[in-house]
């Protein structure tokens, strides 16, 4: 099974767009690599350094509404050639959350309380997903350690399980 | 039990249940565009699944960057073309005949009641419109829609949106869908379907309806939707007429599509539209929404004209009540992008065409150009767009650009003032 989890890179707002994860002038790239340096390019938060900041992540951690906007799937795979493969938000927008699921990645929602701990991590924290417990397991750097249960509705499961609905597709239809 | 319009499509077309909560629908038309099918086409051939489940089933146009404007959007097209040629798909529209998507496609009467329509764009919801459930996907939605025909849901809650009381002069379907994303803000209808009804509606053409459901998206809707009426069957009349005698036989069969009067809705909201003023955007989302009036003066460098939003015939007269025998400010470029070749043709005819240009517009050929940043009027940095389009990201129309959204007669009354002003100071 897949390994989730890692590094959280805390991205502090609401509403962050797929303009915002990747700009509609890279649509015309047909590889997934070429989008790798133009992850979050177009994101402008108080301290955050797109270029500096995503090194060594693996995890998200947002807020409400993540990945409103296009349809673009672009903004799933800028994130998976960035080795990040779970985003942990308040809510998601429907493709957003769809396209993640759909490519074998994971989108977890939690409560804005949950949300809260977890942002109260500090960057150097790990944070990992237990998919068989449904547990998110994490651990600051001074030894802080939280432990909180998601939900996941058993056929996004499925799908991560499958590698994708391609995958799950293919077989059963 | 008593069923909303969606969930009897839903009803209608049900392939599995993958789990409680999980639907997977047989779809009726795969809708294609030259950004986002590609790389669907590629991946198919990668994996050894270069299939489609139905060349009648699927549409393609190529629309977003055309004529191509670099060798990356020309290698897009050539994808598509090359594509829709090896599985003999018909309805294919490239330059000549093409137009944007939205806009083209239920021209071509390809979106009917009770279909499910998927594409790999987010305004897929405009096609709701026609009492369909139409929804954005992404690509690997669009790879299975287009190898099996089927697309996975979560059942489709609803959310009703009542439009009561009469429109005022110069005040139209764009305010009415920006004033209801105001109050229910840019994730009000995550994962439901915003059912649009009331005597407004109901006396909307299928234009103003299409602009209605084109904007659900905006505010998180899966599907816009409006109930098939008359205004439905005669604009679809010339492609009925082999299913059926006479329009009001086509009314009656639609009817069985309708909500049932106590169907379940997770929300309801009615908007008065009497007293509701133009509105226009302010910020980067498209819940940051004001009257005009609350911008008076904003100068504007650019004003657009196009897009699946507003670039239909009847927002192109919209705008010519504004323009006739009048300039756009010196300062202001002026943008017209009629969105069909048919819109085109049309406007030519009823002399909108040379009103735009005397007036002192550039008109491009349709396409989505300038909506999307990409081509045919991109934002310099700092640079401020009046535009009919949908959304006002930053960033959009040109890194660093600014976008204020609004109606197409708001949009004529900035360009010819030179700044957002009220389009009604002009009829
Ligand atoms: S006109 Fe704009 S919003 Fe509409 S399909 Fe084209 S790019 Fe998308």
């Amino acid at each position: 099974m897949k390994k989730f989890g890692g590094q959280p890179l805390f991205l502090d707002r609401n509403d962050i767009n797929t303009d915002e994860i990747i700009p509609a002038k890279y649509l015309t790239e047909n590889s997934k690599e070429a989008l790798k340096p133009h992850i979050l390019e177009d994101l402008h938060l108080e301290d955050f350094d797109a270029g500096k900041d995503i090194t060594g992540k693996s995890i998200i951690v947002t807020k409400a509404n993540f990945g409103c906007g296009s349809s673009r799937e672009h903004a799933v795979w800028v994130f998976e050639v960035n080795d990040i493969n779970v985003v942990i938000a308040e809510s998601f927008a429907r493709i957003f959350r769809q396209n993640m699921f759909n490519c074998g990645m994971l989108a977890i929602e939690l409560p804005r309380e949950d949300i809260d701990t977890l942002f109260t991590l500090g960057t150097d924290a790990v944070v990992r997903v237990d998919l068989e417990q449904n547990k998110i397991i994490a651990e600051s750097s001074q030894g802080q350690k939280i432990n909180i249960t998601f939900e996941l509705n058993s056929f996004d499961r499925e799908l991560v399980q499958a590698g994708g609905w391609l995958a799950y597709a293919d077989k059963k239809y | 039990m008593e069923k909303t319009i969606a969930e009897k499509i839903f009803a209608a077309h049900l392939r599995d249940t993958p789990s409680s909560t999980n639907v997977v629908l047989n779809i009726d038309v795969v809708l294609c565009h030259e950004i986002t099918t590609p790389i669907a086409i590629t991946d198919l051939e990668a994996k050894g699944l270069d299939r489609v489940f139905d060349p009648d089933k699927i549409k393609a146009v190529i629309d977003h960057v055309t004529p191509a404007k670099d060798s990356k959007t020309a290698t897009q097209g050539k994808i598509m073309r090359d594509w829709a040629r090896r599985h003999n798909i018909k309805d294919f529209f490239d330059i000549g005949s093409n137009g944007v998507c939205h806009a083209l496609f239920p021209e071509k009467g390809f979106i009917r009641p009770g279909y499910t329509v998927i594409m790999g764009d987010s305004h897929t919801c405009t096609h709701g419109a026609f009492g369909a459930f139409a929804a954005g996907v992404g690509t690997t939605d669009l790879e299975v829609g287009i190898l099996k025909g089927v697309c996975s849901f979560r059942e489709p809650k609803t959310m009703k949106i009542n439009v009561t009381g009469s429109l005022p002069d110069g005040v139209y379907a764009k305010d009415v869908i920006l004033n209801i994303i105001k109050q229910i803000s840019v994730n009000g209808a995550t994962d439901m379907v915003m059912e649009f009804a009331g005597p407004v509606v109901d006396q909307m053409s299928m234009e103003s309806r299409m602009t209605l459901c084109n904007m659900a998206i905006e505010a998180g809707g899966t599907s816009g939707i409006c109930m098939p009426d008359r205004t439905t069957a005669e604009y679809l009349w010339p492609f009925l007429q082999d299913s059926y005698a006479t329009v009001d036989e086509a009314i009656e069969d639609f009817r069985k599509w309708h909500s049932d009067p106590d169907a379940d809705y997770v929300a309801e909201l009615t908007l008065d539209v009497t007293d509701l003023k133009p509105q226009v955007t302010f910020g980067y989302k498209p819940d940051e929404v004001k009257d005009v009036t609350e911008m008076e003066g904003m100068p504007v460098d650019q004003v657009y004209i196009g897009s699946c939003t507003n670039g239909r015939i009847e927002d192109l007269r919209e705008a010519v009540r504004i323009l006739a025998d009048r300039k756009i400010a010196p300062t202001v470029r002026g943008i017209l992008s009629p969105a069909t070749p048919a819109v085109y043709s049309k406007a030519m005819e009823e002399g909108i065409i040379k009103i735009f240009m005397d007036a002192g517009f550039c008109v491009t050929n349709p396409t989505c150009g300038a909506c999307l940043g990409m081509s045919n009027g991109v934002l310099a940095e700092g640079e401020v767009c009046a535009s009919t389009t949908n959304r006002n990201f930053n960033g959009r129309m040109g890194k660093g650009g600014m976008v204020h959204l609004m109606s197409p007669l708001s949009a004529a009354a900035a360009a010819v003032a030179g700044h957002i002003t009220d389009p009604g100071k002009y009829l």
